[in-house]
């Protein structure tokens, strides 16, 4: 069972919602769909779905034109970022919901209601009302009713959003676990680069309507098409640094520059946007090639146990992921060390043209 | 040691409460007291008489009827409306210009004050100038508010379903519109039918409005007096003749001050014993859950 997406459009009173989207899911695949806020995950799941008619273009299943079909036809199963659950059905009942609407042997419906509820560890609340339940136990009662049935699809609109911490974490680890012996496709959408990362699988990333980049998840990582896939992709967003290139030195400003080494040669002179992950940025020398840059400190945002360190210089800003807490004062100098041998370039259009040997490698 | 101090301040915050209380509800309520238990000739002539006049009152026939008749209104009304009005609420469009029509169209007989829906529907009904009179005339229905007793009820009741299952409907109205468009979206998906989505979505989430809803109504409709007063005058005979008519009668249209003060006090018990039970009846159901 594929799914495909032929580009796919869909625009709502003059605003495109979805821009010319061209997709497949392979059946066992477990997807993500990775954009900010409004980037259009939830109008591209709803495609999918068939809750609503794209304007262009045309939606497969199988390799069958399903674009017109209703969601009643397609067997596709739907989770979303509130808990919904029938208020007055009880645990058990709500997992049997479907089973019921497709009229399933009596016997049937129980086995497989108790065996989804295991699964998901929610057996023994099967008679409690959903709002008895913690949030993420609610959660698991929308997931429980989303497996039961064989969908043949099955979405994740951001399920878990709304539970704390932990509980998200854990029921990430589970989902992943119970997607494995599946045959079916998952599609995932999520705002939160980390979770993409977490999940594995193939990542889809998606701005402003349209389709950036598809592949395995650490692929897309690891070798972002553009800017705005590079920036998507890591918490906090990778730093872009202005900069130029000639025959043997690259330049950041008048002050900052350093010698082309070995990976970057193969770049042509010119102009380019060099991109840097925070957290390869370090407080101390990793490698002889690391350029040491006098900064001052702007702010240091402490997050967990990791520390996320503004800094600037006269020319540009930069973002530092550090494992550990560090207190620094606002404008005090420090220096930092920029990995000249973990740069990515991009060309004056945004397009990568230059990813560290290290990463190619992966 | 430390003294306590006292800080005796919040009294002056609490008295203009107190006052209000005292003359909105006490004071007046006190006085339906004092009345109940004296038989008054004149203010300067007054006997106390006990709780004879409660055993009067609660040994009243008239009484017993008007009380079975106020139950079975208050039920019938409520039978209607309660369905009707989710009915409605269902068949309201909810975006658009047709939204806000429909919610002015369905208030309007809100902000009709009683006695003017009492006049409507007097006129309404007659067969010489009333359209509803002369429709039943035309079509070869014999109806008479004035003179049948089953007319008379039937146009009280639906006075107060024109009346007041408004009320119903726009409380369900805002009841539907909170349910967040996913529920619908998930039940589609779910293939679940339009009587599912009813039956296991909207009702359940509705059920918190309706309490309200059956509370009001019920306490409105077993008050009620202005609009059969007007229409009916509680006739043909006293079949339209309710518990606050006939406490009115009593204690204008006779002056039988004591027996009508003792009337008003069971009146006042009755009333605040059905809501009681109401209450808790329903929020135990929603407990047992």
């Amino acid at each position: 069972m594929s799914l495909t997406l032929q580009n796919v459009s869909r625009v709502v009173e003059g605003e495109t919602w979805i821009d010319e989207v061209n997709l497949t899911l392979e059946p066992g695949s477990f997807n993500v769909l990775l954009g900010r806020t409004l980037s259009g995950k939830t109008t591209l799941m709803r495609l999918m779905a068939g809750l609503d008619r794209p304007t262009k273009g045309k939606i497969l299943m199988n390799g069958v034109d399903v674009t017109g079909v209703a969601v009643r036809e397609r067997n596709i199963s739907m989770v979303y970022q509130q808990f919904i659950n029938y208020p007055n059905l009880s645990v058990y009942e709500n997992i049997a919901s479907p089973l019921r609407l497709a009229k399933m042997d009596e016997r049937e419906v129980d086995r497989r209601v108790r065996e989804t509820a295991e699964m998901l560890r929610i057996d023994p609340f099967l008679e409690r009302l959903p709002l008895q339940l913690s949030g993420g136990q609610q959660q698991r009662t929308a997931m429980a009713r989303a497996l039961v049935k064989d969908s043949q699809i099955i979405l994740f609109d951001e399920p878990l959003v709304n539970l704390d911490y932990k509980l998200r974490e854990e029921l990430r680890q589970e989902l992943r676990a119970l997607f494995k012996a599946r045959n079916c496709i998952a599609i995932y959408a999520t705002t939160e680069p980390n979770e993409a990362l977490a999940l594995g699988g193939n990542t889809a990333v998606l701005n402003e309507g349209r389709l950036l980049q598809m592949g395995p998840t650490a692929e897309v990582y690891h070798q972002p098409k553009d800017i705005i896939t590079a920036e998507m992709f890591s918490e906090p967003p990778i730093n872009v640094v202005p900069g130029r290139v000639n025959e043997e030195e690259v330049t950041f400003d008048d002050t900052v520059h350093f010698r082309l080494n070995s990976d970057l040669r193969r770049l042509t002179p010119g102009d380019y946007q060099f991109g840097v992950r925070a957290s390869h940025i370090g407080l101390v020398p990793h490698s002889d090639d690391d350029l040491e840059l006098p900064v001052r400190v702007d702010l240091a945002e402490i997050s967990g146990s990791e520390t996320f360190l503004h800094v600037h210089n006269p020319h540009f800003d930069l973002v530092l992921h550090l494992s550990g807490v560090h207190a620094y004062q606002v404008d005090e100098e420090i220096k930092v060390y920029f990995p000249t041998h973990k740069l990515y370039a991009f060309d004056d259009q945004g397009k990568m043209v230059h990813s560290p040997a290290r990463m190619r490698d992966q | 040691m430390q003294t306590k101090v006292e800080n005796n301040k919040a009294w002056f915050l609490v008295m203009p409460v107190f006052l209000i209380v005292a003359f909105s509800a006490i004071i007046p309520l006190m006085t339906v007291v004092n009345y109940s238990v004296q038989d008054i000739f004149d203010p300067y002539t007054r006997y106390f008489v006990g709780t004879e006049w409660f055993k009067q009152v609660i040994l009243d026939s008239r009484l017993h009827d008007a009380l079975l008749r106020q139950f079975i209104y208050s039920f019938t009304i409520l039978i209607i409306e309660v369905p009707l009005g989710i009915c409605v609420a269902l068949m309201m469009p909810t975006k658009g210009r047709g939204a806000s029509l429909a919610l002015i169209l369905v208030a309007i007989p809100l902000l009709i004050p009683w006695n003017v829906v009492g006049t409507i529907w007097q006129i309404f009904g007659r067969a010489d100038i009333g359209l509803f009179g002369a429709f039943m005339s035309y079509i070869g229905v014999e109806y008479n508010y004035a003179s049948n007793p089953i007319d008379a009820w039937l146009t009280v009741v639906l006075m107060d379903v024109w009346h007041w299952t408004p009320l119903v409907a726009l409380l369900c109205y805002s009841g539907l519109r909170a349910i967040p468009e996913v529920y619908y979206q998930a039940a589609r998906i779910d293939q679940a039918s339009r009587w599912a989505v009813f039956r296991y979505i909207q009702l359940p989430k509705l059920t918190n409005v309706l309490i309200i809803g059956v509370l009001l109504r019920f306490m409105d409709s077993f008050m009620i007096y202005t609009e059969p007063f007007v229409l009916t005058g509680g006739g043909p005979g006293s079949s339209t003749t309710f518990l606050s008519q006939s406490l009115v009668q009593q204690a204008i249209g006779q002056f039988d001050l004591g027996p009508a003060a003792a009337f008003s006090l069971v009146y006042f018990l009755i009333i605040l014993l059905v809501c009681w039970v109401f209450y808790t009846t329903i929020m135990n159901m929603q407990k047992d859950k």
